[in-house]
């Protein structure tokens, strides 16, 4: 229990890091939203110099408070889920916008982040037992070309070879957009269709990491006693394999998780982007690309706040995975 | 007093032969280190050649990477060894003067990480307590925070240059490195070469940069190259995207001309597919030499197929 506090307060305290990271980001950079509109504005024709002052307004731009009372309202604004107002799917609240387009991220990402560690895993788990073997040396050489492999390039070759030339699953947007969303068996039945790419390319390029970790971590667990142990007591094989060996293996798997997840949301931005997946992905893309500010800066912390929930899932699972941490035996 | 043998440099000196000598030794002996493993050796060959091509590469170019012509989205020939793109550019001289920029990047994030990591990892494992805590809570704040996406708010934020999102990237990625050199620091601090450098009075940065630091290569060389594979990617996704300086040239900026260029569609696949390929391929070759390192470092990770005799009782 003292562990888990003890993460827990580590998070918190991520998490109001990420905070006033994005108070202070804005405020260290050259310029602020409003300026950078107005100037965008005086480019096209004459603009009173009014208007830079409703913009100010309306993005909550504030040269006059001091910082620390700025940051007191930023904070204040942030607890009761004020993200500011959207530019670009104006007149909607920031808030809004990503509460319509979270769940699509958020499906996508655990589906294949799921599939992609267990079938890592124990593919891991079979390579590390048929180790030396033909197979093992083909798919380790395979996986280190896959390990480094740039997420929009396979997304985009999937997307020409599976979706262009063969026309086999649809390439762009989240669903088929001559349905009206809802919870119709057409349109979920549409939007699973239309996530396979995504999907797919996520699983491909990231089942090598854990399939490697899984895989060395496993051999190092096959020459432990207790597995020589099991063998020697007659235990099946699948019984060895499973059960003694490879749960202890994926504990590195579940420590990285970390590490990993972070880097799969990233890659996971860039992937919808290329597949113009309705996520918070695309919409940080469209975001940045029209100057966006308190759009893009609320899908940051957005993806911040979630990589430090699902790191907190992971410990836990660490937690009912290794009895050691449930004991307070380990540090 | 013993003299630690994991301490070569403090020998060195005391012996004091001629630097060439000294220096055909450091070869042989960083020959012998490549040689010793398959992995290391394939690895470093891919990258050795990626380096030799970013150094002198550009130097054997003779068209203008830059340069439009009219052969618009020609295929390969022997004029254009990799066709053109949308504006007649020379794909292949881009490709070689674009690996200059992508792998430059890397190592110099590579190197910031490296810094990072072994100050921060070594001060807290050393000292221990407070200093410790405050480090560690840091760590691992730092830890959770997704690299990619603060580098894109920060390229809006800051000038979209290759500096800023490598500099995201290296100031997100250190912590993994530091927090398995403190747990190894912590490891080491009680141990006797240390208390007896303590005892003949070396000063304590000494002892942390001189003494410890040496036994813990092996994992500063695997957290260097983990973040320049990580600097790669996330530089060449975001130059995809068009988050890049378009004034340079670089391979995830020529993916994203092929990109919004929509080169696939066109069948252009000389255009797209080349810088995506040498990406994977110098990646790969970093993987493999990490791969290596940890071979090194843990014998049980070394197979030789025909002893192991194990596997095939089970499968028996």
């Amino acid at each position: 229990m003292r562990h888990l506090i003890r993460r827990l307060s580590i998070y918190v305290l991520a998490i109001w890091a990420a905070v006033t990271l994005n108070f202070f980001l804005p405020r260290l950079a050259p310029g602020n939203p409003a300026e950078a509109v107005f100037t965008r504005l005086s480019q096209q024709g004459p603009v009173s110099p009014n208007t830079l002052h409703a913009l100010e307004i309306e993005f909550g731009v504030n040269t006059t408070d001091p910082l620390w009372v700025q940051y007191l309202k930023y904070l204040n604004n942030l607890l009761h889920g004020n993200l500011g107002v959207s530019t670009f799917y104006f007149p909607n609240s920031v808030s809004a916008v990503i509460a319509q387009n979270i769940r699509w991220t958020l499906v996508l990402l655990s589906v294949s982040v799921l599939l992609s560690f267990t079938l890592g895993s124990l593919i891991g788990v079979f390579m590390a037992w048929k180790r030396g073997s033909a197979l093992d040396s083909i798919l380790s050489s395979l996986m280190t070309f896959f390990y480094s492999i740039l997420f929009p390039w396979l997304a985009l070759l999937a997307a020409y070879f599976l979706g262009y030339v063969l026309g086999w699953f649809p390439f762009a947007d989240g669903y088929n957009t001559r349905l009206t969303p809802g919870w119709s068996p057409d349109f979920i039945l549409s939007a699973a269709y239309h996530a396979i790419l995504p999907a797919l390319t996520i699983i491909v390029s990231t089942v090598a990491g854990w399939m490697l970790t899984m895989r060395n971590s496993m051999i190092t667990t096959l020459s432990e006693d207790y597995v020589l142990m099991a063998r020697a007591k007659g235990l099946s094989t699948a019984r060895v394999m499973f059960a003694y060996a490879a749960r202890n293996a994926i504990l590195p798997s579940v420590t990285g998780f970390a590490i990993a997840l972070s880097a799969v949301v990233g890659g996971q931005l860039l992937v919808e982007t290329v597949f113009s997946y309705p996520g918070i992905g695309f919409a940080l893309f469209q975001a940045i690309q029209s100057q966006d500010y308190a759009l893009a800066d609320g899908i940051l912390l957005l993806v911040i706040i979630a990589t430090v929930v699902l790191n907190f899932i992971a410990d836990l699972l660490y937690a009912v995975l290794d009895p050691r941490v449930r004991q307070e035996r380990s540090a | 007093m013993r003299q630690s043998p994991a301490s070569p440099a403090t020998f060195d000196r005391a012996a004091q032969p001629a630097w060439s000598a000294r220096l055909g030794a450091l070869l042989r002996r960083s020959w012998s280190l490549v040689t010793l493993n398959r992995k290391v050796m394939l690895g470093s060959g891919i990258v050795g050649f990626f380096i030799l091509v970013a150094i002198f590469g550009p130097l054997f170019v003779t068209q203008d990477p830059l340069k439009y012509t009219y052969d618009l989205v020609a295929p390969p020939s022997p004029a254009h060894l990799l066709g053109t793109n949308q504006g007649g550019q020379d794909v292949f001289s881009q490709l070689v003067v674009g690996t200059r920029s992508s792998l430059g990047w890397s190592f110099v994030a590579g190197l910031i990480v490296m810094a990072i990591s072994v100050t921060i990892g070594l001060v807290s494992g050393y000292f221990g307590g407070f200093i410790d805590d405050v480090f560690s809570v840091i760590t691992n704040v730092f830890l959770v925070i997704p690299s990619l996406p603060l580098a894109i708010v920060a390229v809006q934020y800051f000038n979209r240059s290759t500096f800023t999102v490598a500099l995201v990237v290296a100031l997100t990625n250190w912590p993994w490195g530091a927090r398995v050199l403190r747990a190894q620091t912590l490891s080491m601090r009680s141990r006797e070469f240390i208390t007896a450098a303590k005892a003949s009075g070396e000063r304590t940065w000494r002892i942390i940069f001189f003494e410890i630091f040496p036994n813990q290569i092996s994992i500063v060389a695997a957290s260097f190259i983990t973040t320049t594979i990580q600097v790669l990617l996330a530089v060449a996704g975001l130059e995809f995207l068009g988050f890049g300086d378009q004034a340079t040239i670089s391979w995830g900026i020529m993916l994203n001309s092929a990109y919004t260029g929509s080169a696939l569609f066109q069948g252009a696949w000389w255009w797209f597919a080349p810088p995506g390929i040498c990406i994977a391929l110098l990646g790969s070759g970093l993987a493999l030499l990490n791969f290596g390192i940890d071979e090194i470092a843990d014998p049980r990770l070394r197979l030789k197929a025909r002893r192991a005799p194990r596997g095939k009782a089970a499968t028996a």
